[in-house]
């Protein structure tokens, strides 16, 4: 009889909650994990603006992003931060698709060791994750350290086990600076690594360095901030060795030609006080979207969000849109409406 | 996971007939015969949905497989690849990762399943026996995540502290092909640890059935003839159960086979074939586990979903032959104590 | 003789010495396990824990809401369909199948639980994740109903098995016609028994997490919309123990005391229904 009234319950919780729920827009989106506490922070602000607007944003890395959304269709947007391809907007079965310039990042290198204050160039980076050099005290990350007493200990490799936009970041950088790196790894947003472990989202690979000494690693910049992992400043084109901040990437988004549909990779740009790894990060959206409630909720929010979501930005270590892009951008948000 | 052995109720008949035969009665003429297919059907229907989930998981798994095939062929399975920048899959590490840590897994637990099962039956009293079995019976409901959690934040720094004092060892046990490479912490020995936790709840509920099974003639022949305690464990008790223990690793290892969080959580995630305990690798559950949200392409997916096939073909066999041998070992067991 | 006597003996004693170390390395994972649960758990139980939503990654503070509440409602959608289904199968398979059948069924039963879990959410994923294009509670909740099915009927049937055959005997003899038969004397018989084989199995799907992945999904609000991607306990304290964040591992340790106290509460409640019925049967 208990079980016959518990059937029942659950049975009248099935049935009204739909009908409860009803009014509420239920948006879901998926990908990066390079923006997801800025993505995080901006639906949980925008709900408190919008009760009636739940935007759930799951961090499975953009290469899940750019999938989910154009091909298994099982979200409304993605994020990615390592644009799509030509053949992948090709094969999408959402057309057309549309890259918005959500925020502005660094990637940076991170590292648990008994001594602090490393610095890197690419070409030490890229050896490091080929596999090349093993060790702490190699002489080419002392040359990057005149002074530093390096110890003799292992690196253990950390990479993302999952496709990313952070990957892509890195890995297309690497590709500019190394010939070595770029035959044998590639660019893309899942690579075949030689060497290291692989962490789940940037949360997990900032995790496993957090808890591995002698590890080594890359995250997007607020991951090294939140969590106290040392980051280390990277040479940049120009032979400066630069710490990524709100000014560096933004110095390396201004040297960037901007196309209209917004694909573009501002990796290794030229100019002194620039940050080498630098990317935007997109949101992936398209206007062919059937539900018009949902519709008309991704339209306002993407307004909010390049316009008043934008103060939310520095206090998270990314770098907000530069105001004439986001002024193009309402123009295309527009055509979503 | 069965669910664990529950322990059977024992019912007095005749109460029983006392109580419920009465409500049968008084219930059955109020109704007329058509309700008698009605049930028939319904709960045949029933029937036919658990038949229909083995052959439509089949079915399913082997579809969604198909396109990985169809583009690498049967070699998918052998090949080291795992490369979604250019399109390449193979199986050959994820099995390798699986095997091994299923092995690992399987040489600490069996010994000490079934090391254990002789100490609850045959030494120690049965109060404290029960309270022990009781233990790893609460053991096995622990979920695989929840020992995830407690391996990356305990088992973990404690393997690794382990690996240091290896590859510290004056002794030079890291030039050792087992011990050799880098202390992680996390890899084959962590996961193989915790998969040995998983599997021995398992182990221990078989072989202590086993063992029980041992017919008592058996025990009291090897006392009468002077033998000590051990000499009959040894020598009259083990070898009668050998079988039914060989049985218990089969399911053990089914079990181990497709454990996911646990060892994701602790292994790495490293497509690599290493033969370091302390290398880190990839298992077939934890790949799939990992990517298959963000796998870039269908043919990814496709691939992933062919892990899930084989891992889902080796469970298969691997539980129909511990099944089989075991309810063959039943039927020789009875047969015998009827004599 | 007599000293290979002493020998034999002292190669006895330390065998059996090995043995009880055996079973004490045995016990031993659970005590670390629940010794570190307690310690890192209850510093974070509060009744934020169970009344706040979680914040974005970095803050401290929040709760887990949504994934406690998301929880009972997937796998109470999937007890709904898993439990009546197994019973009813069970039921055949008892009471009507011819004996071939019966144990061919059970066979494939056998073989099902023991199908591992991510294969069922992979199942789950490509029967309704797919088709409908969206991930949801209402997919979690059957990838869990798939898990749970086959062991519902194989301890349902256990128990179906216990109850005595001179019972349906003279259920037949009375002319009782056989659905009576088995749903006023078998399963009447056998309810405290199956209620427990369900009890269990509700407390083995509530931990299941691989399947979570790519079916319920996971969400940060709190949505009870089956059609919507949903948060559940043990996603959650995946996605937070691999994670950087202390405060966040912090929540996956207070979840991990909630879900344990869950299920070893359940499975005591299914040990003390059994205990309690078979006094009321003896006394």
């Amino acid at each position: 009889m208990t079980s016959r009234t518990l059937v029942r319950t659950a049975l009248t919780v099935l049935l009204l909650a739909p009908a409860a729920f009803a009014q509420t827009v239920n948006l879901s989106g998926a990908g990066s994990t390079f923006i997801y506490p800025l993505a995080s922070k901006w639906f949980n602000e925008y709900n408190k603006l919008h009760p009636q607007i739940q935007i759930n944003y799951q961090s499975i890395g953009s290469g899940g992003g750019i999938r989910q959304f154009s091909q298994d269709r099982t979200v409304d947007f993605g994020e990615t931060d390592g644009p799509m391809t030509d053949q992948q907007l090709k094969e999408s079965k959402v057309q057309p698709v549309v890259h918005l310039p959500m925020a502005l990042g660094g990637v940076v290198p991170v590292y648990n060791l008994r001594v602090g204050g490393l610095r890197f160039s690419g070409e030490t980076l890229a050896d490091i994750y080929l596999g090349k050099i093993v060790m702490w005290d190699d002489p080419a990350i002392a040359k990057d350290n005149p002074g530093v007493k390096l110890p003799s200990d292992p690196i253990t490799v950390v990479h993302r086990a999952d496709g990313s936009g952070t990957t892509y970041t890195w890995v297309d950088y690497l590709s500019k600076v190394s010939g070595a790196f770029k035959q044998k790894v590639g660019v893309g947003t899942s690579v075949t690594w030689p060497v290291g472990l692989g962490g789940k989202g940037n949360e997990g690979v900032a995790g496993l360095v957090k808890q591995t000494p002698g590890a080594i690693g890359y995250v997007e910049l607020i991951y090294a901030l939140q969590t106290k992992i040392a980051c280390a400043p990277v040479k940049n084109a120009a032979g400066e060795f630069v710490n990524a901040s709100l000014a560096s990437v933004s110095a390396a988004a201004a040297t960037a030609n901007i196309p209209a549909d917004y694909r573009v990779s501002i990796t290794n740009a030229p100019g002194k006080a620039v940050y080498p790894i630098s990317t935007f990060t997109w949101l992936l959206a398209t206007p062919s979207m059937q539900d018009a409630k949902k519709k008309k909720a991704l339209h306002d929010f993407l307004v909010w969000a390049v316009t008043k979501g934008q103060g939310y930005s520095e206090g998270l270590g990314y770098a907000p849109l530069p105001k004439n892009l986001v002024q193009r951008e309402l123009k295309d948000i527009g055509k979503l409406k | 996971m069965d669910a664990p052995a529950i322990e059977t109720p024992e019912m007095t008949p005749p109460s029983l007939v006392l109580q419920i035969l009465p409500e049968g009665i008084r219930r059955w003429r109020s109704t007329g015969r058509g309700a008698d297919r009605l049930f028939r059907l319904v709960t045949g229907m029933c029937a036919a949905a658990v038949a229909g989930l083995l052959l439509i998981v089949i079915l399913f798994m082997v579809k969604g497989s198909l396109p990985a095939i169809r583009d690498h062929g049967l070699g998918f399975v052998l090949s080291p690849d795992w490369d979604p920048t250019n399109q390449k899959y193979g199986a050959l590490t994820f099995l390798f990762g699986t095997a091994y840590t299923s092995l690992i897994g399987m040489a600490i637990a069996l010994p000490l399943g079934v090391l254990t099962a002789v100490a609850l039956v045959e030494i120690l009293p049965r109060g404290l026996a029960k309270a022990i079995s009781l233990a790893v019976e609460l053991l096995a409901a622990i979920p695989s995540v929840l020992l995830g959690l407690w391996g990356i934040f305990e088992l973990v720094p404690l393997v690794r502290s382990f690996e240091i004092a290896i590859y510290r060892s004056p002794l030079g046990f890291r030039k050792l092909p087992i011990f050799s490479g880098a202390p992680l912490g996390v890899g084959f020995l962590a996961a193989g640890l915790l998969l040995a936790i998983m599997a021995l709840p398992f182990i221990l509920s078989v072989s202590r059935e086993v063992l029980l099974q041992v017919p008592t003639a058996q025990r009291e022949a090897a006392y009468a003839l002077g033998a000590t305690r051990w000499q009959a464990i040894r020598k009259f008790i083990l070898p009668y159960s050998w079988k039914g223990i060989f049985g218990a690793g089969l399911l053990g290892l089914a079990r181990v086979l497709g454990e996911t969080m646990a060892v994701t959580m602790v292994i790495g995630n490293t497509p690599q074939i290493k033969a370091s305990l302390f290398a880190s690798g990839y298992t077939l559950a934890s790949v799939i586990a990992n990517e298959f949200t963000e796998a870039p392409s269908d043919l990814a997916i496709s691939a992933l979903i062919s892990l899930g096939l084989i891992l889902l073909v080796l469970t298969v066999l691997l539980n129909a032959a511990a099944r089989l041998m075991l309810i063959y070992l039943n039927r020789r067991m009875g047969t015998q104590g009827a004599k | 003789m007599s000293r290979s006597h002493q020998l034999r003996k002292l190669h006895g004693r330390t065998m059996e010495a090995l043995c009880l170390l055996a079973a004490l390395a045995a016990v031993a994972p659970l005590f670390a396990f629940l010794w570190h649960l307690v310690s890192m758990g209850a510093g974070a139980l509060n009744p934020a824990l169970f009344t706040q939503l979680p914040l974005p990654p970095g803050e401290v503070g929040g709760g887990l809401k949504n994934a406690i509440l998301g929880t009972l409602l997937v796998v109470g959608t999937a007890t709904v369909v898993g439990i009546p289904v197994g019973v009813g199968a069970a039921v055949y398979m008892t009471e009507f199948a011819r004996p071939r059948m019966a144990a061919t069924l059970r066979f494939a039963c056998d073989v099902l639980s023991g199908v591992p879990s991510i294969v069922m959410g992979l199942l789950a994923f490509q029967v309704m994740v797919r088709p409908m294009h969206h991930f949801s509670a209402l997919s979690g909740a059957l990838a869990l109903a798939f898990i749970m099915l086959p062991v519902v009927v194989i301890t349902t049937q256990e128990m179906l098995h216990l109850v005595p055959h001179s019972l349906r005997e003279a259920g037949h003899a009375l002319g009782i016609p056989a659905w009576r038969i088995a749903s006023s004397i078998s399963m009447r018989a056998a309810a405290p028994g199956i209620l427990t084989g369900a009890i269990l199995s509700v407390s083995r799907i509530a931990g299941e997490t691989a399947p979570m992945l790519f079916t319920a999904f996971g969400n940060p609000f709190l949505s009870l919309d089956p059609k919507a991607p949903i948060a559940t306990l043990p996603h959650t304290i995946f996605t937070y123990a691999i994670s950087p964040y202390d405060d966040w591992h912090r929540l996956a340790w207070g979840g991990a005391l909630i879900l344990v106290l869950g299920i070893l509460g359940a499975t005591l409640l299914s040990r003390f229904i059994l205990w309690w019925h078979q006094r009321g049967l003896n006394a």
